[in-house]
């Protein structure tokens, strides 16, 4: 016999409640399942449709996890040397002053090897978005260290858990970007609810708004699970996530000049 | 023609400056010129010097290690170039920084009385013209047109005042070149 | 009257770059090529032609720069020295990964390690045999005289564009900081965004209206066959340049006994020592590779025919030799290296000297 279906209804625009995104190409992703990566590729790809910006658009891809974002969203794509995205990114800007430029990197990439580039091209005030996963993991690599791992997590180079003595402490690049005078927007969202995915993807498209205008430099860090490399489920990640990395890494906006700011063609 | 030179100096005394002029002049002759500053370890302690050739045909090497003239304002630069000017060459020097007299006897010597020249005139900066001018003297292998026409294109644009006082020290300098006894 | 003037081959460069109708030069301050720095920010092209100038805060910032910009189509360069080209190694090979093209300038000084700010060229193995990692190869072109760093600029791109990878200027600090005359380029014009999507349909500069497929560059094959491909791909490109773009220059070598073989600064010392060992009756040629990959191999093996012996003249320890041992193929004739180093440039006397020495121990004096 058959399998009945439970319901049955004809999908129309009048009745359809959720899509996938245009821009998100269909192909299968390779991260894990519980990662929050594919839901905040999902956030960019609906930001760049929603601002209509999918013509000129050009994004910056890191090393790792994330490297290959070129094959999940549909604009063209610039794969990076491991850390130096920002550095790419001010010159496809500076060149093509009115593309929407931005990269996405991680906490290796953009927190460890490319700490100078991110910092230098936010003092610039280049007019570029940084969306920045912060999962306080190296997820490609199998688990080590990052430098936002968080004090007493245990990773596959901190196994008894990371000491200040040795390591030092999670490096707040968000807090530390949002005392720069050429930053004009930096927030920190995370994508574990439903209300932070809106709040987060609302982030993004700003970052993006931002760009597109010359309005200078922003930078969204999205606090990310990383369930395989913490060694948990999906649902405890999320949750060890809210307990914990919240609490390192308070979620909301440091700095907000949008809309004093002016828009500086570089 | 070829005339291979070497002015040595304090830095600040403007022995590049003058080597550019020289330079120049020769470019504005329609000859062929090269100027390479010192660039060796002898340049630390502030000495300064630099090579000019000026010649009718393609120049191969801008480096040298002997040459048709020394120009030199300073005892240093004098105990490191006097032994390499080629026999039967040209020696300029300022006596003025000089506390031990050329040795050479197969040289041609002639000393210029720049600085003390220069501190009558009120204006240090020329003192490097007072030099180029008792060269061109001795040496006619540019004229003094196009030493004019050289400092027009090598100064900036603010500079263009100072030529007449430059051409001033060039002409005085050509005056008081004395063959040394 | 021509315009004629009188420059240093490092600020030649600027001008080169800005008259050749680049897009973009990034770069960062080192001893000796800050100039092209200089004076690009005191001629202002962002007023005139458009051009970006920027300083960036590292050799490894500046090489992404150039990433970034070749990844849009753009015409951008950068220039340093010795130390610097260490650091911008890694992006070098990602530029000959992506096949992206760009133009990149090693006015080169003494190493190792900090070394000297004085000239040298003992940055022949970090340039012409890769530097980075990965299997790739770049156009090498050296230049001997201020003309040549005006000629060499527009010429390097030029080959970056025909073969899409990076082209590189080996200049040194004598070049560098040495003034000659020079006849600037006119200036041409720089590309508009509909010329470049034209010229270069790979680029990443955003789908405009009317591209459907997304451009992605990157240097990245994780599937090994395809890895291997892309591997054959570009060694046939290098394969080319070696038939194409050999570039040479030959003085007095028909009859030569003796050849000096020598490059930029060294190749103009070494002129002079053919001219002095000629007026004494010296039976002496040299061959002067203008490109150094590709390697003018042909022509030393066409000179190995009658020559007794080759003097490798470098400011360095004797680099360039194994190329020049290796396309003169035969055993029998020896080939010997001379140079000073530390920023010491050696005088044609010092060579001449050396030639003779040679000469003697290898039965020609």
């Amino acid at each position: 016999m058959a399998e009945t279906p439970i319901f049955e209804i004809a999908e129309t625009d009048a009745n359809r409640v959720y899509d996938r995104p245009r821009l998100l190409l269909d192909a299968t992703m390779h991260y894990c399942p519980g990662c929050s990566h594919g839901t905040v590729h999902k956030l960019v790809a609906e930001a760049i449709d929603d601002l209509g910006a999918e013509d000129k658009a050009i994004g910056i891809t890191p090393v790792g996890c994330a490297a290959f974002l070129y094959n999940y969203i549909d604009i063209d794509w610039i794969q990076a040397s491991h850390g130096r995205a920002p550095s790419v990114a001010t010159a496809v800007k500076r060149l093509c002053t009115n593309k929407l430029v931005f990269t996405y990197q991680g906490d290796g990439d953009l927190a460890a090897i490319g700490t100078a580039e991110a910092i230098h091209a936010a003092n610039r005030g280049d007019n570029i978005a940084i969306i920045f996963i912060n999962n306080a993991i190296y997820g490609m690599t199998g688990g080590q260290m990052a430098p936002t791992t968080l004090l007493g997590m245990k990773t596959a180079t901190t196994p008894m858990g990371r000491t200040p003595e040795l390591n030092g402490y999670p490096f707040k690049v968000a807090d530390m970007l949002a005392l720069l005078d050429g930053v004009t927007y930096v927030t920190r969202q995370s994508v574990n609810s439903p209300a932070n995915v809106r709040r987060a993807k609302k982030a993004i498209k700003k970052a993006f708004e931002n760009s597109i205008n010359n309005k200078g430099f922003s930078f969204v860090e999205i606090v990310a699970t990383c369930n395989s490399g913490w060694k948990l489920s999906p649902v405890a990640a999320n949750r060890w996530m809210e307990e914990n990395m919240h609490a390192t890494y308070p979620l909301g906006d440091l700095k907000d000049t949008t809309s004093v700011g002016a828009a500086v063609e570089k | 023609m070829k005339e291979e030179i070497i002015i040595a100096g304090f830095g600040g005394q403007g022995v590049l400056s003058m080597g550019k002029i020289l330079a120049y002049s020769g470019v504005m002759q329609g000859q062929e010129v090269s100027w390479i500053p010192s660039y060796g370890p002898e340049m630390r302690g502030g000495t300064a010097n630099v090579t000019v050739i000026l010649s009718d045909r393609k120049i191969s090497s801008p480096v040298l290690q002997e040459f048709d003239t020394g120009i030199v304002l300073n005892q240093q630069s004098l105990d490191k170039f006097e032994e390499s000017i080629k026999p039967g060459g040209t020696l300029l020097y300022d006596p003025n920084g000089i506390t031990r007299a050329p040795r050479r006897t197969d040289l041609d010597i002639y000393t210029i009385d720049a600085a003390v020249e220069a501190a009558r005139s009120g204006n240090a900066k020329v003192f490097n013209m007072f030099v180029l001018g008792a060269f061109l003297k001795i040496k006619p292998l540019v004229t003094i047109e196009n030493v004019i026409e050289g400092l027009r294109h090598s100064l900036p644009e603010r500079a263009h005042k100072m030529i007449p006082a430059n051409e001033a020290a060039l002409r005085k300098g050509m005056e008081l070149v004395k063959k040394a006894e | 009257m021509e315009d004629i003037k009188l420059m240093k081959g490092n600020e030649v460069l600027a001008y080169a770059a800005v008259r050749c109708g680049a897009d973009g030069y990034f770069g960062y301050p080192i001893t000796p090529q800050s100039e092209v720095l200089e004076t690009l920010t005191e001629l202002r092209p962002w007023e005139t032609t458009g051009m970006v100038v920027l300083q960036a805060e590292s050799e490894v910032a500046s090489i992404n720069m150039v990433y970034g910009g070749a990844s849009v189509g753009k015409r951008v360069l950068t220039s340093t020295s010795s130390p610097g080209l260490s650091l911008m190694c890694e992006g070098l090979s990602y530029l000959a990964g992506a096949e992206l093209p760009c133009v990149v300038i090693d006015v080169s000084r003494g190493g190792p390690g900090l070394g000297t700010i004085q000239a040298s060229q003992a940055d022949y193995f970090q340039v012409v045999k890769g530097g980075g990692h990965g299997d790739y190869r770049m156009p090498v072109l050296a230049p001997n005289s201020v003309q040549e760093m005006n000629d060499f600029v527009d010429l390097a791109f030029e080959l970056a564009f025909k073969y899409l990878n990076p082209a590189m200027i080996l200049a040194d600090g004598v070049i560098g900081q040495m003034m000659e005359k020079v006849r600037l380029s006119p200036q041409k014009p720089r590309r508009t965004e509909e010329e470049i999507r034209k010229e270069c349909p790979w680029a990443a500069i955003g789908k405009g209206a009317h591209r459907k497929e997304r451009n992605i560059v990157t240097s990245c094959y994780i599937d090994p066959e395809t890895m291997e491909r892309h591997n054959h791909k570009l060694q046939a490109k290098y394969e080319r340049m070696e038939r194409e773009e050999v570039r040479v220059e030959e003085m007095e070598v028909s009859d030569a006994e003796y050849i000096l073989v020598a490059y930029g600064a060294s190749s103009r010392i070494c002129a002079k020592v053919v001219e002095d060992a000629r007026a004494a009756g010296l039976k002496v040629g040299l061959i002067r590779p203008i490109t150094l990959f590709p390697f003018p191999s042909e022509a030393i093996r066409r000179a190995a025919q009658h020559a007794k012996g080759f003097l490798s003249v470098e400011l360095s320890m004797g680099q360039m030799i194994e190329d020049v041992r290796m396309a003169v193929g035969n055993a029998e004739i020896p080939v010997q290296h001379f140079g000073r180093t530390g920023g010491i440039i050696h005088s044609p006397r010092e060579v001449y000297e050396a030639l003779k020495q040679f000469m003697t121990e290898t039965g020609g004096l």
